[in-house]
């Protein structure tokens, strides 16, 4: 469970930084941006309609037996030990929150 | 009126028939349109488009193998459809829902069979090429609460599909001389997380790329029983491997002289390999992380594109002298290449500028762009009669 402990981690370092923005997502222009690259590139392992590939679906349920700080760490840091790899070089921390929360309630087609 | 009736339903059959083109299909080809669902048809010698055909379902990740007459075109889609492309007419012949998640498959030596690997379930399926009905269904080992992902299948000799399980990592043999008693080889513990296989042009040598260790396996298969070993191990070992935004593809296996080349996973590298020790010759820096690095036929190039945030950008290596002689802004979302049967161009698909780029291969120069809706996978009808494609 040390995959576990360590995406708590770091969903509760995100989670005090976050408390702060909790509102202020990205912008419409950024939203589409981010929408693209979820669709194209996370697509590329999650499959396109985010039913999933290589990687696992990220569809509502799929997602609903983890917290919105787990998501948040996972796009953020990635997961050891698996090919997710890190978007925080391309996602700041509150657009991650937002697409998280966008992925939670389910992204259209 | 019953004559009326059948002169009727002639000029109707003779229509349908008008609508199909009455040509070789040997300069022809398939580009996959991945966000709609859809296929061009195209023309490698008037440089056109001929026909668009919609209603493939998820074409994220699709591929194409084409019958041994060049004439249908089988597309994998990433939703577990299976459809069977008739070239000339333009049309669907055949549609079918295999799995619920699907990433390629393979066309069996004799034309036969068309056999998918599939995520979901785990396994693969074997169906007639001819009505696409279910010949063979072989399930992966379990994992978890599921089955093992299959990845990474070919065609190989006499009549024979290899192809390997994801997360157990194990590689399997499918005889499928006779289609109705299937005969599995299976080779454990050939290495963790195999992400994707190739096997050489000339049918001997399967490989596995490896996510989840260093190096690659291989088998010999025409000795099968010396089992599967291990090359290039030491490759990576005790460098830092980037994070890796898109796995690479081994299919387009490049081969020049008695070297091979293949991308390196998690580094700026292409990786070179000497054929007959299978020892490393040398690394090739280059732009970004490779995800196709492709031969161009004669060998005496190749063309390398890039995994995201590096996939607007393509680079042609001399393969005598390893030195990048050219790189080319293509554009973001570059993200396959396909050479014409003998060579003389490269055609390039780029995602975000829904165009088709076409390149002289000698001169390195951009001859002409051809429209297309978000474009992936570039499949020419040459791949008929390749082993492996």
């Amino acid at each position: 469970m040390n995959l576990f402990r360590l995406t708590m981690l770091a969903a509760f370092a995100l989670g005090i930084s976050a408390v702060a923005s909790a509102n202020a997502g990205p912008g419409s222009q950024r939203q589409a941006e981010i929408l693209y690259l979820l669709r194209h590139d996370c697509g590329s392992c999650h499959g396109m309609r985010l039913e999933g590939g290589l990687g696992p679906p990220l569809t509502p349920p799929a997602l609903s037996r983890l917290s919105n700080e787990q998501i948040v760490a996972t796009i953020l840091h990635g997961r050891p030990g698996t090919p997710m790899p890190p978007w925080r070089p391309f996602l700041t921390p509150e657009e991650a929150r937002w697409l998280a929360g966008k992925l939670r309630q389910g992204v259209a087609r | 009126m019953k004559r009326l009736l059948l002169i009727l339903l002639l000029s109707l059959q003779t229509l349908a028939q008008a609508e199909c083109l009455t040509r070789g299909t040997g300069d022809m080809g398939v580009i996959i349109e991945r966000a709609s669902g859809s296929v061009l048809i195209i023309d490698t010698t008037a440089h056109q488009v001929l026909s668009r055909i919609e209603g493939l379902g998820d074409l994220s990740h699709a591929s194409v193998v084409y019958s041994r007459d060049e004439r249908y075109a089988y597309v994998f889609g990433r939703d577990g459809g299976l459809t069977k492309v008739d070239i000339l007419c333009g049309k669907i012949i055949k549609r079918i829902l295999q799995g619920g998640n699907s990433i390629g498959g393979a066309i069996s030596q004799d034309g036969k069979l068309v056999a998918v690997s599939n995520y979901k379930p785990g396994g693969v399926k074997v169906f007639s090429s001819d009505d696409l009905s279910l010949v063979a269904d072989i399930p992966a080992t379990p994992f978890k609460d599921k089955r093992s992902k299959t990845v990474g299948l070919v065609d190989a000799p006499d009549q024979r599909f290899v192809f390997a399980l994801y997360d157990t990592g194990e590689t399997w043999i499918l005889d499928m001389t006779d289609p109705a008693k299937p005969a599995l080889t299976k080779f454990t513990d050939t290495g963790r997380l195999p992400y994707d296989g190739l096997i050489t042009p000339d049918g001997r040598y399967y490989i596995n790329g490896l996510f989840g260790e260093d190096g690659l396996a291989l088998l010999d298969l025409w000795h099968p029983e010396k089992g599967m070993r291990r090359i290039l191990d030491h490759y990576g070992r005790g460098e830092q491997q980037l994070p890796v935004y898109k796995m690479p593809h081994l299919e387009g296996w490049a081969i020049a002289g008695n070297r091979a080349f293949l991308p390196a996973v998690g580094h700026h590298e292409v990786l070179v390999m000497n054929m007959g020790d299978w020892k490393e010759a040398g690394r090739i820096p280059v732009h970004g992380q490779p995800v196709f690095v492709m031969a161009r036929p004669d060998g005496r190039q190749l063309w390398v594109n890039f995994a995201f945030p590096d996939n607007d950008t393509v680079q042609v290596i001399d393969s005598e002298t390893l030195k990048i002689i050219k790189t080319l802004k293509t554009g973001k979302g570059t993200l396959h290449m396909e050479f014409t049967p003998r060579g003389e161009e490269v055609w390039i698909s780029v995602r975000d500028k829904d165009e088709i780029q076409i390149y002289d291969t000698r001169t390195l120069e951009l001859k002409q762009r051809l429209k297309a809706r978000k474009p992936s996978g570039i499949f020419f009808t040459d791949r008929a009669h390749k082993t492996g494609l």
